[in-house]
């Protein structure tokens, strides 16, 4: 009946005529390569070097652009992919982890990373967190935490301290906030990470370690909004009189139960990798259940399966 | 059986009487297995030169319920369930209760004597045969289980009184079975030939089918649901995911565990918001997506799928619509969310709706739904309903080897890339997938805000208006790209009717009926309602009067989803509304009876 109008597509016709390079002909990229927009950040925001190190790990660690994809959903932090020279996406408020997902899941040639902010991450998109944390499935999510809702220009957010007075909160924030930490480790987080920006060799290095975590790996990092909370942050800088306290030598990162003390002690807390363990990620138990699927069906097209499960139906 | 034919034979002292079709209803309880009698009939019809069509209700109760399950086996052309029954198999007094009434005047009614009290008046009306049903599927079974087997059974019953065949049944029956431990089968063959060889008491005649018209090719047999993930298999899709939500889980399960054969995955999310995400970042990462859901579970990716159409990034999400609004009548039909489909973004967010029409409507249109949004870069909803999720059909096999697409991304580095090229013929760009090297080293972003025509937010007046043109005019060339609808009867008249979706077969039955009888109507059904195709203007000007049939409410106006937009769309006043909202299918005799009514009761108005 219907099968003569299935909508033909031509192939693509913009096809690159120059030969690829091979991979030992291509050269790092550098900064100029990888930046793209001018960051929309206010002067100041703690952003700023979230992307420079963002760029320093792509270089160091010699990944094409073709190959990175960032991501992310909605906030200040979420601008992310427009500053970075390479495939990106800009996706809807709370929804990063998913659509992350969704390409990691499809394409394991690929980097991903989906870069978030509190209200994203831990309020709208709470959900979300728990359950791609829970299954474990393979990117890195860099949380810039500042406090507060930056965008909107200074309401309360998931991650704001009690007392903290926002225009939604005029006499101070009276719930408790969330602790990201903890909540990651309760949800089967594999990668617990906390950083702050005004470290950057320590951002760089929890980055790294990220990179090479085979699942789900979750960073937490501080993030100062100069503009509607400036200051948050300040008691774990140096800088500004503070104390940046590094997680403790003989921590075990695979010991939950001590992961979760580090995570509850009052700020500044402990800075570091505070939980990594090793379980199958998502991505690798969906390829385990396709490969025993087709070892049955060895040999045959998708035409040919098709027509295998059609002849039942006979 | 209204039809039957003249010639009868002596047999066994009985009356075997032709007939061309018939239309049984077996009522019972979910858990009694009747769907898979019926499921039994219809693959049986489907192996024989006969049509067939079903039609189901489940309970939305966790076990149990009362269930139904009619079909209708015609060796012409079945468009519908059928009006009325012309045997019910009624296996509790609730079922006997509900459904007699369902019966034709002078129909039989096959009762199980050990939970039916036949209700003396009804006797009358109606032929009635007691079979103890449950004891007697205990006896021939050993004792095993609590009456399970009887719909087997019953099956045997219908198979004597029906004089089907009886090889090929006990061949479906193992086929059925097989996997289970073999007892299973054994049991189930053994219950068959119980029923089979029951002595029916007080039967008057017997009944057999008339030989089919030969069909080419083979027939398969199954449910919409399924025609439309198999659809998707063979379009080449190999992500999705979902939440599970009736009637649309079925299709999720059987991705879910077809998929792995094929190098997909499916998978379950945590809502209906990560699932539609899920897909589009699949989609996305190179290669077309789908994620589903019914009514509450589309008004809740909403938001998602107006990224999809800002960012250009093509989607298919199928709908199989339930009796809304809110939680509604999960188990029930209705044909409320055009609406939603069509329009339930913010912003103008111009996207694709197309509707499949019966179940081998449901395989192919799935394909094409797929390569809309490859080649527009657009979502596209397709939109199904319970009625024809559940109703079972047979169809013509597929020629899989010339229909399957590989859809593979294509990563071949390309020179320079603009992902929302102002240029490009029509509005229409393509997505180059992340892993796609860019000679220029300019890469894309896709994205929700405006923006120009790299893909960087703009607050451009003039990028805002380009961009939304370009988002509308894709659309536009869809439209003129699209197959003007066949017009079912003669090309004019005085009645056209218009509808779309799974109404096709009752609509076009309706007509069928009314031409027969010297009536001047004919129908049309809309498979693509957003866009619409081009020139209907020119088909509705040949009618006198075009009434639009869907299964949802007139709503404010008098009009109902389909006509309110027709209504807009080509300011016809001719254009008018037939609507219900009782959760059914149309039954062929309801729309004759509301045309009858509608052009009785405005007849001589505007000088008709």
């Amino acid at each position: 009946m219907s099968q003569t109008r299935l909508f033909s597509i031509p192939p693509r016709q913009d096809a690159l005529v120059v030969p690829p390079l091979t991979e030992a002909e291509r050269k790092p990229l550098t900064k100029k390569e990888l930046a793209a927009d001018h960051p929309t950040w206010c002067p100041g925001c703690g952003d700023f070097s979230v992307l420079a190190l963002y760029y320093k790990l792509i270089e160091k660690r010699k990944i094409w652009h073709e190959k990175v994809t960032t991501v992310a959903g909605i906030g200040c932090s979420s601008r992310f992919p427009y500053f970075v020279q390479a495939h990106g996406a800009h996706f809807i408020h709370g929804r990063a982890l998913p659509f992350a997902s969704g390409i990691s899941l499809s394409r394991p040639d690929l980097h991903v990373f989906a870069f978030s902010g509190d209200g994203d991450a831990f309020s709208i998109g709470g959900n979300h967190f728990s359950h791609t944390a829970r299954k474990n499935i393979k990117m890195t999510l860099v949380v810039m935490d500042n406090w507060v809702y930056g965008l909107t220009k200074k309401q309360t957010s998931p991650t704001s301290p009690l007392g903290f007075k926002s225009k939604t909160d005029i006499w101070g924030a009276v719930d408790q906030p969330i602790n990201p930490l903890k909540q990651a480790l309760a949800a089967g987080a594999t990668f617990i990470a906390r950083t702050t920006h005004t470290n950057p060799n320590h951002l760089l290095q929890m980055m790294d370690a990220a990179l090479d975590h085979d699942g789900f790996s979750f960073i937490q990092c501080l993030s100062e909004c100069v503009e509607f909370f400036p200051g948050a942050f300040d008691s774990s800088n140096p800088r500004k009189g503070g104390q940046f306290v590094e997680v403790p030598k003989d921590h075990d990162v695979t010991d939950e139960g001590a992961a979760y003390k580090l995570a509850g002690q009052p700020f500044p807390g402990y800075f570091g990798i505070l939980y990594k363990t090793s379980r199958p990620t998502k991505n690798a138990l969906e390829a385990k259940i396709g490969a025993d699927a087709q070892s049955k069906v060895q040999g045959l097209e998708p035409w040919q399966i098709l027509q295998k499960t059609f002849d039942r139906m006979k | 059986m209204s039809d039957t034919a003249t010639t009868a034979t002596r047999s066994d002292a009985l009356r075997i009487s032709d007939v061309p079709e018939a239309v049984i209803r077996i009522a019972g309880n979910s858990q009694d297995g009747i769907q898979a009698i019926g499921g039994f009939l219809a693959r049986l019809a489907g192996r024989s030169e006969q049509e067939v069509m079903t039609f189901m209700t489940i309970p939305s109760t966790i076990s149990g319920g009362p269930s139904i399950f009619q079909v209708r086996i015609g060796s012409g052309e079945v468009l519908s369930s059928g009006d009325e029954a012309d045997v019910l198999l009624a296996f509790y007094q609730h079922s006997y209760n509900d459904h007699l009434h369902s019966l034709k005047k002078g129909g039989i009614v096959l009762f199980d004597s050990d939970h039916v009290e036949p209700n003396p008046e009804a006797a009358k009306s109606y032929h009635h045969i007691g079979v103890p049903i449950s004891s007697r599927t205990v006896e021939a079974i050993g004792g095993v289980g609590r009456e399970k087997g009887k719909n087997v059974f019953a099956l045997g019953l219908l198979a004597k009184m029906f004089h089907l065949n009886v090889p090929k049944l006990e061949q479906l029956i193992q086929e059925r079975f097989t996997g289970k431990d073999t007892s299973v089968a054994q049991n189930a063959v053994l219950a068959f030939h119980a029923g089979y060889s029951f002595q029916l008491e007080n039967v008057v005649e017997l009944f057999r089918f008339m030989e089919g018209q030969k069909r080419a090719g083979n027939q398969v047999v199954m449910n919409g649901n399924e025609a439309i993930a198999y659809g998707l298999i063979a379009a080449g899709v190999r992500f999705g995911a979902a939440y599970p939500i009736t009637p649309w889980s079925d299709i999720m399960e059987l991705l879910r565990r077809e998929l792995p054969k094929y190098g997909g995955c499916f998978i379950q999310c945590e809502d209906e918001i990560a699932s539609v995400s899920m897909a589009i970042g699949a989609s996305y990462a190179g290669r077309v997506a789908i994620t589903g859901s019914s009514g509450p579970g589309i008004a809740l990716k909403s938001e998602a799928i107006g990224w999809a159409v800002m960012a250009e990034v093509p989607l298919v999400v199928v709908d199989v619509q339930r009796g809304g609004p809110s939680t509604g009548m999960p188990t029930n039909v209705e044909q409320s969310d055009l609406n939603l489909a069509a329009f339930g973004g913010h912003g103008d967010s111009p996207r694709v709706v197309i509707a499949p029409a019966n179940v081998e409507d449901c395989f192919y249109t799935t394909i094409e739904a797929v390569n809309i949004a490859r080649k527009y870069s657009v979502p596209v909803i397709l939109l199904t309903d319970q009625a024809i999720a559940t109703r079972i059909e047979a169809f013509q096999e597929p020629n899989f080897k010339e229909i399957c697409q590989d859809i593979t991304p294509d990563l071949t580095p390309v020179a320079d890339h603009k992902p929302y090229d102002l240029a490009a013929p029509d509005g229409v760009t393509r997505h180059v997938a992340p892993g796609t090297r860019i000679g220029s080293g300019k890469y894309p972003v896709v994205t929700g805000l405006e923006h120009d025509e790299m893909g960087h937010p703009t607050g451009s007046p003039k990028l805002h208006m380009a961009m939304t043109a370009k988002r509308r005019r894709k659309l536009q060339a869809l439209a003129a790209e699209l197959p003007a609808p066949d017009v079912f009867g003669a090309p004019d008249g005085e009645v056209l009717l218009v509808g779309w979706g799974s109404t096709q077969g009752p609509i076009r039955e309706a007509v069928t009926r009314a031409r027969r009888e010297g009536q001047a109507i004919s129908s049309m059904n809309l498979t693509y309602i957003n866009p619409l195709p081009n020139g209907l203007e020119e088909v509705f000007s040949r009618f006198r009067r075009v009434f639009v049939v869907e299964m949802n409410d007139g709503g404010l106006y008098g009009y109902g989803q389909l006509a309110a937009i027709l209504r807009a769309r080509f300011c016809d006043a001719r254009i008018e509304g037939i609507n219900k909202t009782d959760g059914l299918t149309w039954k062929v005799r309801e729309v004759l009876d509301a045309v009858r009514e509608r052009v009785a009761s405005t007849a001589g108005k505007n000088g008709h």
